[in-house]
């Protein structure tokens, strides 16, 4: 049986203006894939991943997540975006709570879960983050890797089925990237539906089930991470990879 | 001292207006709060119309005097509103007009610092909130005011400060608070009229210095993670 459409993106366009950033994307990704997309700055990579939980409003085309299009009037955007954990370049913690109120705010506010038992479910998760010692810390006390961490415990607090990562480890010193990207990867192998937007090509290597080449707002080759790295059909793509690896 | 001495002499009377002066300004700077909060958020608002109308709100007030905006409250109103039986006289007289006044005044600079307030909140707090299914009320609530009340305290307290050394200028529509006062005990004894404005003065600094300290003590903690 075939797994699920988890995501379904159909000839996509996003226009800032006069300028087009997104010029006909179709995605589509299954239950339990890992999807990375790489690419050249400014090749509307991050743009695409917004527009995927409604951050960025598209100009056209359609965007269908669990089967339900993002821009019916009957969907409610914000029972939708309780079901997909978004993971920020620059972790965007909430400064005004500290690390346990982080990640239950939500599930305590949206899913009307008692206080007890999403304070013992956010020890639970930092835990498998290895921050259970940072509970009663506030964000600014954290260092980048640890704030990666937590903002990725704080999304899984809502059991998401699908996450999506925006460069999660672009804003970070070279060390953390990997205490970072091992949380990833442990996601990934529980069998997460994820979408990727990274400069970790390690990652998208070791990680990913496919991995999408995007430049200047389209997709210009996708394939298994064997295809892309290996053999490059296209000329864009092996430029690009020539340049970075 | 002769200082000490206007000072005691006359300490009832100092003392009730003392007390007019804090009730006028409490009063008022709660009101202009509640004001200034949600004309604040209109003026960050998705919906045109309330950012227009409040934009003209602040506008106005902005650009007349305090003294100008007593006078129509407390003058002007009654005039076009005795027809259909408005007297101030019926809801507490000058008092009420003062209170009514200062509000709607602190209230348009106080929109104004919550605007600023919740504009100075990175929008990744927005987004984060928003991401998470937060409506966008819940994201205000639980995100945005209260990262914005930390940056705006100080220009709200600054503003309270204000506000509570405007209150001298009610005294105009005759509520005998600490300017007032000073007045009347001025005009009975011309030959201490120094003593008793420096005790008038006085009576401000001390109200507003304790102020500004409380808003010191109150910054410090509320300063989340960085200093215990």
């Amino acid at each position: 049986m075939a797994a699920e459409n988890k995501i379904e993106v159909k000839n996509l366009h996003k226009c800032y203006g006069d300028i087009e950033v997104l010029k006909g994307m179709n995605i589509t990704v299954k239950e339990g894939e890992v999807v990375c997309l790489i690419g050249p700055s400014g090749s509307g990579k991050s743009t695409f991943l917004r527009c995927l939980n409604r951050l960025e409003e598209r100009t056209s085309g359609d965007i269908l997540i669990n089967q339900k299009n993002l821009y019916d009037k009957k969907t409610d955007i914000n029972q939708l975006r309780q079901n997909i954990g978004m993971v920020f370049q620059h972790f965007n913690l909430f400064e005004n709570l500290n690390i346990t109120d982080n990640i239950t705010l939500a599930p305590v506010m949206l899913r009307k879960m008692n206080k007890t038992a999403a304070e013992q479910k956010a020890i639970e998760l930092l835990t498998t983050v290895g921050l259970a010692d940072k509970a009663d810390s506030y964000p600014t006390q954290l260092s980048g890797g640890q704030k990666q961490r937590c903002a990725i415990a704080r999304s899984l607090a809502m059991n998401p089925d699908i996450m999506l990562f925006d460069e999660p480890t672009s804003a970070l010193d070279p060390e953390m990237v990997g205490e970072v990207l091992n949380v990833m990867k442990e996601l990934a192998a529980n069998g997460m539906t994820m979408v990727v937007v990274t400069h970790e090509m390690g990652f998208a290597r070791e990680v990913s089930d496919r991995v999408i080449f995007m430049d200047d707002g389209q997709i210009v080759e996708e394939g298994t991470p064997e295809n892309i790295f290996e053999h490059p059909q296209m000329k864009r793509t092996r430029d690009f990879l020539n340049k970075i690896l | 001292m002769s200082f000490i001495e206007v000072l005691i002499n006359n300490m009832p009377s100092f003392l009730a207006a003392l007390v007019l002066t804090l009730q006028l300004a409490v009063c008022a700077l709660i009101i202009a709060t509640i004001i200034g909060t949600i004309t604040g958020i209109f003026t960050v608002s998705v919906h045109k119309t309330l950012q227009v109308i409040s934009g003209i709100y602040i506008d106005l007030i902005r650009g007349t005097p305090l003294l100008v905006q007593t006078f129509i409250i407390y003058y002007g109103l009654a005039q076009v509103l005795r027809p259909y039986g408005f007297q101030w006289a019926k809801l507490g007289g000058p008092f009420t007009a003062g209170v009514v006044t200062l509000s709607i005044n602190a209230g348009a600079y106080m929109a104004e610092i919550v605007r600023g307030g919740i504009t100075a909140v990175d929008s990744g707090q927005v987004e984060a909130a928003r991401s998470l299914g937060l409506s966008s009320w819940q994201t205000m609530r639980k995100i945005i005011l209260p990262q914005a009340f930390k940056t705006m305290l100080p220009s709200l307290i600054n503003q309270f400060i204000i506000s509570i050394k405007d209150t001298s200028l009610i005294s105009i529509i005759g509520i005998r608070e600490l300017t007032q006062n000073g007045k009347i005990l001025a005009a009975n004894s011309i030959s201490r009229v120094m003593l008793i404005w420096l005790v008038v003065a006085l009576f401000y600094f001390i109200i507003c210095t304790l102020l500004a300290r409380f808003a010191k003590i109150v910054e410090r903690k509320i300063a989340y993670g960085s200093r215990k």
